[in-house]
Parts: structure tokens; C-alpha cells; sequence
């Protein structure tokens, strides 16, 4: 049955590239997942299906395990069935000189989604569609600051894991964002390795060396996990998370936005799933006439608060976070 | 065969608890507050407090890591176990059974986990490293089946009452640990078993020509093991309301075996002292909180700890025992 569908999918495309243009309508396009390392990674799947479906593409996607070489195979598996385009989400950044540059022979274009590659030749991808996740801190930081409004406030910080990118640069942006802010210091940053038993047991810490938590005035998260975490650990030691101690964190996962509509976070910024809606509109429009997109496509980093919560929730909580 | 003798056998577990009272003492000298306790909501509430409940899961873990080990083998599937029922636990949770049913579930998956490892290294006779690590990479997996790659939250007030909840002032994770520790002491001591456990790890094929049936001994050990990693993954779960697959137990296992092998015991099999594997937990975790109370950067973690690590184990080794003794004489 799949067979059969690839076949047919694979000589329909054949068709159309004959025919010189393919609308959107009819693409076929083959995307190399990681695999389901986080709830973040399998609503990315469940976002693309969608907005596949809304389009009209046929998307077939193959899940790599977090190997590269599942991924290679599924590229090379692609390029046999003559796709239209290829995405890949690449689990490492080396190593993927060859199989694109066989995807480029075949005329195939590639999309990363999420993360970039290393390479020396950038002909080898038509764009990347990634968040800036300097820019995600950064606005964290100035939400903060704008809610503050000149008073005096001690942050703590929730590091991401010790030398991840996300981590590096959700602190670069932040600290970017509120040097400019005297009245705000960060006053202590620890990992809690993006997990939400250690943003607890950090925050336990945290609240115990400044004063049983009266110093602080803010908790900066890199994730909304590490930040379930604390609300936690803030609840536990009789103080109020969201009231007596303002929450800002990263991603827009389901379980923030039920912690905004109870009043227990104040805010988080979008990590959106959907880097697919994007990367389709762009293969959509090289291949109608030609348009070259930018090599990168940065998406939105959107900044919600509780006033929206509630929907929020309601609408995200059936994609697989 | 009387109770004390855990300790004669183990030496009096003097160099564990000065250990541990150094650790205390630099502790705090880097966070002077740090035996402040005072109550909150009927809960004793101070570092010391964190040291003893964020122990807790290494704890229960190094009992029965210390009774495998003692056996001259190992249990690298732990963490993997606590995942998985940490996740039955959760979506059990969710879908509203009720409390016992939750913790029967829970505790039978965890006996099956360890049984399958029994059998894989008494019957099969696979090594024990082998053997174990099939379920620690295989776990996570089963465990992410089972929340079908989510984090399962629940609010299931029973299930969160496991970690949330406290007796005399002590959370109840410090409660349990303490208990099934003092329990486990007791059963290998008080009847034959500790002696049988011991003569496997010393010389196995010599046990079984005595007459020992080392096959139900070895398998016993790994099934409390299982059921050890089964109710730390309940607590782990109960305390952040939720199992997430990927991270729950996380490289707990070399957490545990750290436990076991600070609280003396060797690894080649033979002395074993379960107590003191409790006190190896706290010195690991005692370690851990205070790294975090300290406020140094967050890169400098693992080196603090590899420091301290290698220091314990310095003093601890054979050499430093015969040095301290040599020089005693002088």
C-alpha cells in the first residue's frame, strides 16, 4: 500500500517537474526527523502534519532515532523517490556534505528546520528556518525590565544545560536586554539542565541562600520545564510564584500556560513548532518562479502573557508536547 | 549473627561519617545558614532538610545497588527502571486510579524489570554489566512508549501526597528511605541472607558446591533492586507531578554505585554494608547542595564534584589506611 503510494507520489512529481512549475497543491516533500527526544520535538511533527495537510502536500515523514545515519538513509531514501523538496531537522552539524550534495545533483532542495549545519558550501541548502535564540532571551530580558519599570529587582537565573547553544545563548540575550537596566541584577545562575526535578531542586537552593526568597524578585528560566520546576519549589516554601515572585521563561509549552492562568507564571516566549509552515511557503515560492529565499528564515519569537493563557492552552494541548 | 556485626564487618564506617561531616562543615563555611531549619506548613524547611530529601531516590537506589554489588555484579538499569515506572505511575495517575492500585502497578513493573535482569545474569549467566545495560538503554524507550513521548502530568492528590507529604516534620521521601534502609539492614543480617549474599560475591562457583542456592540469591538481589528503582521512580515522580521520560533518573544509576562504593563497599564482590551506603548518598547529595548553595558559576560543577570525589576515595583506598596506620605507630 505505502509502496504504492510512494511509487505513484514519486511518478506524479516526475510528471510535474516535467511540466516546469508545481504549485504547492501537489507537492511531495520528505522530511528527515530527529526523533521524539522532547515533547517540543513531537509537536514540531504534529505542526508539520498540519500545516501539510492545510496546504495540500503530501508529507511523508521518516524518523531517524537521533542517528545521522537514519537520516542519511531517510535523505537518500528521498532523493531515490524523487521528492520535490527535502527537510531535514539535523541531530549534529557535521558530516553532511555528501548526501546533500547528492540531493543537489538530483536538483532536490533542501530545508533545515530548527538547527543549522556546518559547511563550507552553503549551496547545498535553499534556506534554514531556526529561531534566534539570542533574540528569545533578549526579549525575556526586556519584558522584564518594562514590567519592573525602574524599580530594584534581583533575578536568579535557570540555565539551560552547561555549554548547550540554547543555554549560551537564551543568557547572552538576556544579559544583553537588561545591562542597560541598572536596577536589575542577576544575582545567581545555576544549571538546572533544562529538566523540571532539577529547576526544583536548584530553585530549593536558590530560595534558601537569598534570605528564604525575600531577595528575590525575579526567576528567569531558559525553559518552561526548569520553570514548573520552581513554581514548585517557590509553592513548597510558603511564597507566592507569579504574585510575590515575578516567572519569565522560554518555549510555550502546554503546562506554562496553565501555570499563567492560575496566576503562578507572568510570562514565556514562543519557541514556535511550527518551522515547517515557513519552510513550505518558501519551497512553494522557488518553485512557482524561481523566488530564492534567504538562507535563513528566522522565526517569530512571540511573547505571551496570561491574558491569553487560557486559549492558549486549550489549543496546544493536543499537539504532542 | 546480631545486628552489630553489619558494623563490625564494615569497620566501625568511621571514615564515611567524618566524610560527611566534612562535607557538612565546608558547607558551611560557604553558606553559613546552612543548618537554619524552621517549619513551613508543618514541614521542616533548611538545606539540611534539601540534603536529606534530594537524597532520597540515590538512597533507596544504593540499597539495592550495595546487595548487587555485594554479589559481585552491577545494576546500570536503574535509572532506566525509575523512568519506566515513574511513567506508569504518572499515567496511571492521570487516568484517576486510585492510590493503591497506582503503587501495586508500579512496584509489580519494577519487580519484573529486576526479575528479567535476575534471570539474564543468574540463568543465562551474562554478565552483569551486559546484562543490565540491555534494560538501561532499552527503558527509556519503554518508558517513552508508555507516555507516548509526552510529559504525563496528573493531579492525582494521592499519588503527589508520596513526596509531597511529611511525618515528625521529615518529608516523606527521607521517611521511606530511612525505613526501607533500616528494613533491608535488618533482613540481611538478622537471617542468613547478608552471609549468603556475601559468600556469592566472594567466590560464587565455591557457594554453590556448599550447598548454597545461588541462583534464587543472585535473582533475589536484582528483584530488590528493581523494586528499590520502583519506588524512587514513584518519588521522582510524585515530586514534580508528572514523569518525564527523558530525564527521570537520569544517570542516577552511576549516582548510586558512587553511593554504594563511598559507603565502603567492595566492588569486587563480598563486604557489604547498607547503611552506609545511605550515608554515601547523603555525602554525594550533601556535596551536590552544597555546590548549589555556594553560588560559584554552573561550569565550575562537575569539577567541584570530581574533586571532592577523587579526595573521598583517596582517603578511603588501602594505601591511605596503610599509611595512617604506619604512621600511627611511629
Amino acid at each position: 500500500m505505502s509502496t504504492r503510494k510512494l511509487l505513484l507520489g514519486a511518478v506524479f512529481s516526475c510528471a510535474l517537474s516535467f511540466a516546469g512549475a508545481a504549485a504547492a497543491a501537489d507537492m511531495t516533500i520528505g522530511f528527515s526527523q530527529i526523533g521524539s527526544e522532547s515533547g517540543w520535538r513531537a509537536a514540531e511533527t504534529s505542526v508539520s502534519k498540519i500545516e501539510a495537510e492545510k496546504r495540500g502536500i503530501d508529507l511523508k515523514i521518516a524518523d531517524a532515532q537521533q542517528k545521522q545515519e537514519n537520516q542519511i538513509k531517510a535523505i537518500r531514501s528521498f532523493i531515490a523517490q524523487g521528492v520535490d523538496a527535502i527537510f531535514v531537522a539535523p541531530v549534529v552539524a557535521t558530516g553532511w556534505d555528501d548526501v546533500l550534495g547528492e540531493a543537489k545533483d538530483a536538483e532536490i532542495p533542501v530545508v533545515l528546520l530548527d538547527r543549522t549545519i556546518d559547511t563550507k558550501d552553503d549551496s547545498l541548502y535553499l534556506t534554514a528556518v531556526t529561531s534566534d535564540t539570542v533574540h528569545e532571551g533578549a526579549v525575556a530580558g526586556e519584558w522584564l525590565a518594562k514590567e519592573v519599570a525602574g524599580k530594584d529587582c534581583n533575578v536568579v537565573e535557570l540555565q539551560g544545560t552547561v555549554g548547550s547553544s540554547p543555554a549560551i545563548n537564551r543568557k547572552k540575550g538576556f544579559d544583553e536586554a537588561i545591562a542597560s537596566h541598572s536596577n536589575i541584577k542577576l544575582i545567581r545562575s545555576q544549571t538546572g539542565d533544562f529538566t523540571r526535578t532539577k529547576g526544583k531542586e536548584v530553585m530549593e537552593s536558590f530560595i534558601k541562600a537569598e534570605g528564604g526568597g525575600k531577595n528575590i524578585c525575579a526567576v528567569y528560566a531558559h525553559n518552561d520545564d526548569m520553570q514548573i520546576g520552581a513554581i514548585q519549589a517557590i509553592k513548597e516554601a510558603g511564597l507566592k510564584p507569579g504574585t510575590d515572585i515575578l516567572m519569565v521563561s522560554i518555549d510555550a509549552v502546554p503546562d506554562i500556560f496553565k501555570a499563567m492562568a492560575d496566576g503562578e507564571a507572568n510570562a514565556t516566549v514562543e519557541l514556535t513548532p511550527n518551522m515547517a509552515g515557513p519552510a513550505f511557503d518558501a519551497v512553494a515560492a522557488f518553485k512557482a518562479d524561481g523566488t530564492v529565499p534567504p538562507k535563513w528564515i528566522q522565526t517569530e519569537s512571540k511573547l505571551y502573557l496570561p491574558d491569553t493563557a487560557q486559549a492558549e492552552y486549550e489549543a496546544r494541548k493536543d499537539l504532542g508536547y | 549473627m546480631s545486628f552489630a556485626r553489619s558494623f563490625r564487618l564494615s569497620g566501625t564506617g568511621a571514615p564515611q561519617l567524618a566524610t560527611l561531616a566534612v562535607i557538612l562543615f565546608a558547607n558551611w563555611l560557604v553558606f553559613p545558614e546552612f543548618f537554619d531549619l524552621r517549619m513551613q506548613d508543618g514541614r521542616l524547611f533548611g538545606s539540611l532538610i534539601d540534603v536529606l530529601n534530594r537524597g532520597a531516590p540515590v538512597a533507596i537506589l544504593a540499597i539495592g545497588m550495595t546487595l548487587v554489588i555485594a554479589t559481585k555484579g552491577v545494576d546500570l538499569s536503574v535509572g532506566a527502571i525509575m523512568a519506566i515506572c515513574g511513567a506508569v505511575a504518572a499515567t496511571m495517575a492521570s487516568d484517576g486510579y486510585s492510590l493503591p492500585v497506582i503503587l501495586i502497578a508500579a512496584l509489580a513493573v519494577g519487580l519484573v524489570c529486576g526479575l528479567w535482569n535476575g534471570l539474564l545474569v543468574a540463568v543465562l549467566d551474562i554478565q552483569p554489566i551486559i546484562a543490565t545495560l540491555i534494560l538501561m538503554v532499552t527503558g527509556r524507550g519503554i518508558a517513552q512508549l508508555i507516555t507516548e513521548g509526552q510529559i504525563v502530568t496528573f493531579t492525582h492528590q494521592g499519588l503527589i501526597a508520596i513526596a509531597g507529604s511529611s511525618f515528625l516534620g521529615l518529608p516523606m521521601p527521607v521517611v521511606i528511605a530511612v525505613v526501607l534502609g533500616v528494613a533491608a539492614a535488618a533482613l540481611v543480617r538478622l537471617t542468613a541472607l547478608g552471609l549468603l549474599v556475601e559468600s556469592i560475591g566472594v567466590n560464587r562457583t565455591a557457594s554453590t558446591y556448599a550447598g548454597v542456592d545461588s541462583r534464587s540469591v543472585l535473582i533475589t538481589a536484582y528483584v530488590v533492586s528493581g523494586l528499590c528503582a520502583a519506588v524512587a521512580g514513584i518519588i521522582a515522580a510524585s515530586d514534580i507531578r508528572g514523569a518525564d521520560a527523558n530525564n527521570a533518573g537520569l544517570w542516577l544509576e552511576l549516582d548510586a554505585i558512587l553511593a554504594v562504593v563511598v559507603g565502603g563497599t567492595s566492588l569486587f564482590g563480598g563486604r557489604f554494608s547498607i547503611l552506609l551506603s545511605l550515608v554515601g548518598a547523603m555525602v554525594i547529595q550533601a556535596m551536590n547542595t552544597g555546590i548549589l548553595l555556594s553560588g560559584y558559576p554552573p561550569e565550575l560543577n562537575l569539577i567541584v564534584k570530581a574533586v571532592v570525589i577523587v579526595v573521598i576515595l583517596v582517603v578511603q583506598s588501602p594505601v591511605a589506611g596503610r599509611l595512617t596506620t604506619f604512621f600511627r605507630r611511629r
